[in-house]
């Protein structure tokens, strides 16, 4: 891979989705060993840098870096200098006067990875920015899909919940659109920005928009279920979290009128009976576990093929 | 960089040939113990194959095999202009104590070997760890000898000797190249 940065999927040639999950697959490997640590990064530094909360994204990313033997370190804003004003320009400079070789960056603003990638010597990874995107994330769901699936074109994906808030929804949309698969967002009407189709800039085609929870999960072959982010809303978006399961919640009869080899997929962290049923979440389609395995082996990849050679 | 052709090494009839006779070679060497046959990514990997059956079509007994990719343990990663592809990497599950015997197809500078040498120190302590190619072209930067050797040769430092197998490249020959 030739580029430095890795900001988002929608600037990701098919070719190079590909050659990151074809390197995760070799990876994988690596962590089912009884020694799970190969020698390739020894000497590189990887910050994390994270302004959001975040266990399983900065754990993966931790783990990732240590099995390839790099050092990684992390910061986070509760610790470090931004609770004392730092802006992130400057936080980004210190770190670069650190000899950095990648910083792995999460922030509440989109774009805040661009940015870093402007002003450092360093590689950048966007580990969540904002409503942007979260391209790991994508990516490791990708994975998991054609791990599944076999494939990654013709498929139907559902994604349903919380699309305005998600960066998980986005980074999906570019990736499946770009080889060819159907997503289809589902959300109330206060959770559905207008407009999807325009975020990507060809195959709009296979990006469809719904209210209704049946037509999303008829006949699909993935259901990708988005968290309800609380945190993000400071208003009311639904009458209440009784109303909202009723109607977006995914729960066995739901889950009955999809294809009968469908799977369950959902980035976490998860508020069950909120968006999912613990039986499903539990359940036999459920691959959610599998999505966290995954994680460890793309990043391995994505850190490999930006920092490796 | 363009390869011009020098000569043609061997034919078909001769690598099948040399590959089965290195097989009997090790058989002959490891007096009967259950062997791991391991190939480096990626021509090791059909040799090891090729080696295999032959090895269990002569004493009904088909030793394991596995595949190694060295590419996360090379001293070079940092220095060379292309970015080698990571291939899978697939190791028999406890191989501890035994007779392991490293399969690739041309033996050079010997950075491979000792690269697979340190991927094997991860997968446990081994009885033995040996070493099978098809040819050795000398130009050894490191202290390494095969034990198994299917030819030996003496090369140029500009030529380049290309071991072609049917189930990657669809022939078998092998051909001493030169860089233009």
């Amino acid at each position: 891979m030739t580029r430095k940065h890795l900001l988002g999927i929608q600037d990701l040639a098919r070719e190079e989705i590909l050659e990151i999950l074809d390197t995760a697959e070799s990876l994988q490997e690596v962590s089912t060993r009884p020694i799970k640590k190969v020698p390739t990064l020894r000497g590189k530094t990887i910050i994390n840098l994270f302004f959001e909360a975040s266990t399983r994204t900065r754990t993966s990313f931790e783990i990732a870096g240590k099995r390839l033997s790099a050092d990684v370190v992390n910061v986070s804003a509760s610790t470090s200098s931004v609770s004392k004003g730092e802006t992130l320009i400057d936080t980004a400079k210190t770190l670069d006067a650190m000899a950095a070789d990648c910083v792995v960056i999460r922030h509440s603003s989109s774009g805040a990875p661009n940015t870093l990638a402007r002003l450092t010597k360093a590689s950048i990874i966007n580990a969540g920015d904002g409503a942007h995107e979260h391209p790991t994330q994508a990516l490791l769901d990708a994975f998991t899909i054609r791990v599944r699936k076999g494939r990654l074109d013709n498929l139907k994906v559902a994604v349903i919940g919380d699309v305005a808030h998600s960066r998980v929804a986005r980074s999906n949309v570019h990736l499946l659109t770009k080889f060819g698969t159907h997503v289809w967002l589902c959300a109330t009407p206060t959770l559905m920005p207008p407009g999807m189709q325009q975020i990507v800039c060809e195959n709009r085609q296979f990006v469809h928009t719904t209210n209704s929870m049946e037509e999303a999960v008829e006949g699909a072959d993935v259901v990708m279920m988005l968290r309800v982010q609380f945190e993000r809303m400071n208003e009311s978006f639904f009458p209440s979290i009784r109303e909202y399961f009723r109607y977006f919640g995914l729960t066995r009869r739901r889950v009955e009128q999809a294809k009968p080899d469908v799977i369950i997929m959902h980035p976490g962290p998860m508020n069950r009976g909120v968006e999912i049923a613990t039986d499903v979440a539990d359940g036999p389609y459920s691959v959610i576990l599998d999505q966290v395995a995954a994680g460890v082996a793309v990043r391995m990849s994505i850190l490999y093929l930006l920092l490796g050679g | 960089m363009p390869l011009k052709l020098n000569y043609q090494l061997m034919k078909a009839e001769e690598l099948h040939h040399t590959l089965d006779h290195m097989a009997e070679e090790i058989l002959k060497a490891n007096d009967g113990r259950p062997l791991v046959l391991l190939g480096i990514q990626r021509r090791g990997v059909p040799m090891a194959r090729r080696m295999a059956m032959r090895m269990a079509a002569k004493t009904q007994r088909e030793p394991q095999i596995g595949t190694l990719d060295i590419n996360l343990y090379r001293d070079d990663l940092t220095r060379v202009a292309f970015q080698p592809v990571v291939r899978r990497t697939d190791v028999p599950p406890n191989i501890d104590d035994r007779d392991v015997v490293l399969v690739d197809d041309v033996l050079y500078t010997g950075r491979t070997i000792r690269a697979a040498l340190d991927a094997l120190c991860d997968f446990g302590r081994m009885r033995t760890i040996q070493l099978a190619v098809l040819i050795d072209r000398g130009h050894r930067e490191l202290p390494i000898e095969a034990n198994f050797t299917g030819k030996r040769i003496t090369t140029k430092d500009n030529e380049v000797v290309e071991v072609k197998l049917t189930e990657i490249d669809g022939e078998d020959a092998i051909y001493v190249m030169e860089k233009t």
